[in-house]
């Protein structure tokens, strides 16, 4: 198995957040009721025409320079003809021999054998393009095959789409997944998308072959139906293993497009169609030529943001393990962690706060952090009540919760009042509840003596239950240790 | 309301002037022109809206030139141009002047075909910018006229709904694929008529007809609402009797339009202004490869006669070369199809026109389309689907549209020399409802108007005497076709006018002894 | 270059246009002669010459983000062969899109 090599391009399509779609000026929202945003544009009317959306060319070029890209000087839009029920006019309004970027790059952190390695993914290109309407499908199963009758609303058809091609440089699933997560990231931060698989504003392909190493590419095959971020991992797995086998056992890989089930973690053949498309791309004869001067280009590059990229790094430096900063930023807490820095939190600590009980605690309520109330100033004043001892580590937890549940209402000292939460700071008292503590778990206590460490946060944790949590873990622990004397 | 036949003599400048002036009510020209259609254009004139006859119905001097006459709507608007002209408002020179409109643009709320079985029954939800400008004028629009389907033909034979007769002589074609608004601004069932120009469709039918009949340069006129045939050479234009009518119909059609990105941003060229200025000193360039093109000798002569006429009036005339024009009807028929072959994919039987039922919906397409559309229509898309297609794409339409430019250059050189080019507009005369059976000899109809569509130049037909076709015809309208550089319309309109002055052409059919006349 | 029936029946699946074999068999020749006709264009040279596809040679025409009108649903509904609720229906689509 280790002498095969996988080899995979990826294909990510980015759906903007526009106000409106890209030809027209229909609204581009998410789950409205069927076909109340059209136009004659949109719905493929005889004597419609298509306008470009200028937010959609800024936002397109904005990535592309994110992504590293060049910007053709002149582009220009292309028909890609097919017929397809979901498509209003049966051709695709894209971007064909002229895309408007090129050669990018993306870097992405992926961790192999507990290392943090770096990996490069060439970008071969970035267009723009439009998205199709969407079809329900009438039938048993609610989905295509067996579907007696499809109904098709024209809601997202024309909602201006981005296309970005990588080259074939992915070696592994977690590279891809890295790849994927990292675009999402930059396209959140842009703020030109948001970027979220559940709702189809991001969707992947993956183009997947083996070779022998050193060897010319093998055949690829499409997998499409990729909806998360785990499927698209578990796709290339099976995808690679399922070719090395049909290779090893005499076999050659067909040219093919394959649809990910989910449930079964196999890829499937759908019926093959007899002949491949042929889309007879010709420039569209309704639309005129996109040019980007270089003082445009700049112009766009000196509307940058932080890149992720940066910004992990910049946390790094700062003293924030790796995969907290990875959680900050992917949860959109950036801000909010500078601000809590800001405010005189060290960034460490902040961070722990944010990638730990702040994420959990969201995901837990189903709350979204612009609706948390959350500020830097509530952030950093739970660190400061910690550090000071004014509140235990458990109870802290509490007092963000409390924070939370009021929707920063109060910031933490006022809710670790309204509670009653304080921290236990007589020693006397401790000692006695400690001394409790050993007295009633001596087969606990004999562990500890005989060398097993761990068998010492069982007691620890007696202690914060006894204490109502108010007692100080790392002083807990130095108490029972000397009473266990070990 | 019995109202004056007199009144479908007028030009429409005069009937504008007659409105505004309060000497007419815009319903009585109206009411003139209905009592026309009714008993000249084998409609059924009876409710709101008033159908064509099936073919197989009409009498043998209908005209056919309108489908469709939409009269409760076309009452209601004559009535608001007469109530804001009681109210004191200034009306522009048009008002109250009713109009043929080509039923390839849409008119929200009344019935558009396209002259297809496709779109039987298809009620746009939106109004063309076209119309909207003609509503805006204050021009009452009759009704949607016949036209060879989807726009593609040079006679009206190819509408799914029989042929339209020339007023000139029932027994012939009034040329195409405008043939309906032609014939009735020909046939004075309006004074004013709308077209639309791919590859000759305005110029060609007003030459057989004895109009003035202009396609402007390319982007001029919005082409929003107007269902693509060939979207890079596609404009709407004007019919009308007379260079003055024509110019000011073009001065409502033109200008910018944001919903069209191929809508030319700059100010339209002032072609009414143009209008008196003569051609003293102006160099006229006869093209050479078009003049020679094939033209029936009595066409010819014609022509030479009014070349003649042009230098007796103060123009330099010389003979000028356009190299690559000779393979414009090649070019021609391979980019205006591929084009095409996009433009007609959306009709598919799924939202809206036509559906022929089966079980899958790729059948559905399919025999929707190949009931829905008729033979030249499915002749074309095939042509064009396959010049766009792997393998061929290059040879054929990547090539065609390099000779484009080519074309385009060669009028640009000439236009160096000489301020106007001329041609015959087209090689022959109106020729006989069923003679010319061959697709490439209907082709070979457009050969001197489609170098002007590939460049998108101006180019404007004005009528300079009759001939016959050589077999014993009737005498039949001869055209003379005018090119400007790009933008320079009313170049084309200051020539017509003066050829128009110096020739003087009566558009009467019966003036000349032809026609019918009732 | 003459065409053969099956490029031509190649083409109508492209096209989706339903053609019966009278239907091909018809259409073979004058397509032929047709593109016999327009292949003339090949004899131009047209080295370092550039496809045209604008007279004008417009640039960077766009629109600006701002909604624009819409069309009810059922105006555009309205003229569905085959209204499924708020959706326009199709028969049974058997190949998966491109």
């Amino acid at each position: 198995m280790s002498a095969w090599e996988t080899v995979v391009g990826l294909e990510v399509h980015v759906e903007l957040s526009t106000a409106t779609k890209m030809w027209c000026g229909c609204p581009t929202t998410f789950g409205d009721a069927p076909n109340t945003n059209v136009c004659p544009v949109c719905s493929g009317q005889p004597g419609a025409l298509p306008v470009p959306n200028a937010r959609a060319v800024h936002d397109a070029t904005l990535l592309g320079l994110a992504l590293g890209g060049t910007i053709a000087p002149r582009c220009r839009f292309h028909r890609k003809n097919y017929f397809y029920p979901d498509l209003a006019k049966n051709y695709q309004i894209s971007q064909y021999d002229v895309p408007l970027v090129s050669d990018g790059v993306l870097e992405v952190e992926v961790e192999r054998d507990g290392e943090l390695v770096l990996e490069t993914v060439r970008i071969e290109r970035l267009h723009m393009e439009e998205d199709t309407g969407k079809s329900l499908h009438l039938g048993a199963t609610g989905r295509l095959h067996g579907a007696d009758r499809s109904a098709i609303d024209y809601n997202r058809s024309g909602v201006p789409l981005l296309e970005i091609v990588s080259r074939p440089d992915v070696r592994d699933p977690e590279t891809a997944q890295a790849y994927l997560r990292e675009l999402q990231a930059i396209v959140r931060t842009l703020g030109v998308s948001d970027a979220r698989m559940e709702e189809g504003s991001i969707r992947c392909d993956a183009n997947v072959s083996v070779r022998r190493p050193g060897e010319p590419l093998g055949t690829r095959c499409e997998i499409k139906n990729l909806n998360s971020v785990r499927s698209l991992g578990r796709a290339i797995a099976h995808e690679a293993a399922r070719q090395i086998a049909v290779l090893e056992d005499g076999g050659s890989i067909v040219m093919e497009t394959r649809h990910w089930d989910e449930d079964a973690g196999v890829t499937r053949t759908l019926r093959r169609k007899e002949t491949v498309t042929d889309y007879r791309y010709f420039p569209d004869p309704d639309l005129v030529e996109v040019t980007t001067s270089p003082r445009r280009v700049a112009e766009v590059r000196a509307e940058l943001p932080e890149l992720p990229a940066a910004a992990r790094a910049r946390l790094v430096a700062a003293g924030v393990p790796r995969a907290q900063a990875a959680t900050v930023l992917g949860g959109g807490m950036l801000a909010l962690l500078d601000a809590a820095v800001a405010a005189g939190a060290p960034a460490p600590a902040a961070a722990n706060w944010l990638a730990g009980e702040v994420t959990g605690w969201l995901a837990a309520e189903g709350v979204a952090l612009a609706d948390a109330g959350l500020t830097g100033t509530h952030v950093a004043e739970l660190v400061a009540m910690v550090e000071e001892g004014a509140v235990s580590a458990t109870q802290a937890k509490q007092v963000l919760a409390g924070v939370l549940e009021d929707r920063g209402a109060a910031g933490p000292r006022a809710v670790a009042e309204a509670r009653g939460l304080s921290q236990l700071r007589d020693e006397g008292e401790l000692a006695r509840v400690v001394a409790e503590v050993v007295a009633a778990n001596p087969d606990a206590v004999a562990a500890v003596r005989d060398g097993n460490d761990r068998a010492i946060g069982a007691l620890v944790g007696q202690v914060m239950r006894a204490t109502g949590g108010s007692a100080d873990p790392r002083r807990t622990n130095e108490l029972l240790r000397a009473a266990i004397g070990s | 309301m019995s109202a004056d036949p007199a009144l479908t003599r007028l030009g429409a400048a005069a009937l504008g002037a007659a409105v505004g002036a309060g000497e007419v009510t815009a319903r009585e020209v109206l009411e003139a022109h209905l009592d026309a259609i009714a008993a000249r254009d084998g409609v059924v004139a009876d409710g709101d809206v008033w159908h064509a006859r099936d073919a197989a119905d009409l009498g043998p001097d209908d005209l056919h030139a309108f489908l469709v006459v939409t009269a409760a709507r076309a009452r209601d608007a004559a009535d608001a141009v007469d109530r804001r002209r009681a109210a004191g408002e200034a009306l522009g020179p048009l008002a109250g002047v009713p109009l043929a409109l080509k039923d390839v643009l849409t008119m929200r709320g009344a019935p558009t075909t396209c002259g297809s079985r496709m779109l039987e029954g298809w009620v746009p939800p939106y109004d063309a910018t076209v119309t909207e400008r003609l509503a805006a004028a204050g021009i009452v629009v009759l009704g949607k006229t016949n036209m060879d389907e989807f726009a593609m033909g040079s006679s009206t034979e190819n509408s799914a709904y029989g042929p339209t007769r020339n007023p000139w002589d029932p027994d012939r074609v009034p040329g195409g694929s405008s043939g309906g608004s032609a014939a009735a601004v020909a046939g004075c069932l309006a004074p004013l008529g709308v077209g639309t120009d791919t590859g000759g469709s305005i110029r060609q039918p007003a030459a057989f007809t004895g109009l003035v009949g202009g396609k402007p340069t390319y982007g001029a006129v919005s082409r929003y609402g107007l269902v693509a045939f060939a979207s890079s050479l596609d404009q709407a234009g004007p019919f009308a009797r007379d260079v003055t009518d024509a110019a000011l119909l073009h001065a409502v059609m033109a200008g910018p339009d944001p919903r069209d990105a191929t809508s030319d941003p700059t100010d339209p060229a002032d072609v009414v202004a143009a209008l008196g200025r003569g051609v003293e000193g102006l160099r006229v360039g006869v093209v050479e490869e078009l003049e020679e093109a094939g033209c029936e000798p009595g066409v010819r002569a014609v022509f030479l006669a009014a070349v003649a006429a042009l230098e007796a009036a103060g123009a330099t005339v010389e003979r000028v070369s356009l190299p690559h024009a000779g393979y414009g009807l090649p070019a021609y028929y391979l980019v205006a199809p591929a084009e095409a072959s996009s433009n007609l994919a959306r009709f598919d039987g799924v939202r809206y026109g036509r559906r022929v039922d089966a079980a899958t919906a790729e059948a559905m397409n399919a025999a929707t389309r190949g009931e829905g559309f008729g033979p030249e229509v499915r002749r074309r898309i095939m042509i064009g689907t396959h010049a766009l297609s792997s393998g061929y794409v290059d040879a054929y339409y990547l090539q065609a549209a390099r000779v484009r430019t080519l074309i385009a250059r060669d009028f640009a050189t000439a236009f160096d020399r000489v301020d106007v080019l001329i041609s015959p507009t087209a090689p022959g005369v109106a020729f006989r409802i069923g003679a010319v059976a061959d697709p490439l000899a209907m082709y070979r109809n457009d050969v001197a108007t489609v170098p002007a569509s590939l460049a998108g130049v101006p180019a404007v037909s004005v009528p300079i005497g009759t001939a016959d076709d050589g077999a014993g015809s009737g005498p039949l309208p001869v055209g003379l076709q005018i090119m400007a550089p790009l933008r320079a319309d009313d170049r084309c309109y200051r020539v017509a006018r003066a050829v128009e002055a110096v020739v003087g052409f009566d558009p009467d059919p019966a003036a000349h002894g032809a026609g019918v006349r009732r | 270059m003459s065409l053969s029936e099956d490029e031509v029946r190649h083409v109508a699946a492209l096209a989706r246009l339903a053609l019966d074999d009278d239907e091909i068999a018809a259409l073979t020749p004058q397509l032929a002669d047709i593109l016999a006709y327009a292949a003339e264009v090949g004899a131009v040279a047209t080295d370092d010459v550039a496809p045209m596809t604008h007279p004008l040679g417009l640039e960077d025409v766009t629109r600006p983000d701002v909604p624009g009108e819409r069309l009810p649903a059922d105006a555009v509904l309205a003229a569905a062969p085959d209204r499924v609720g708020d959706r326009f229906g199709v028969p049974r689509i058997v190949e998966e899109d491109a």
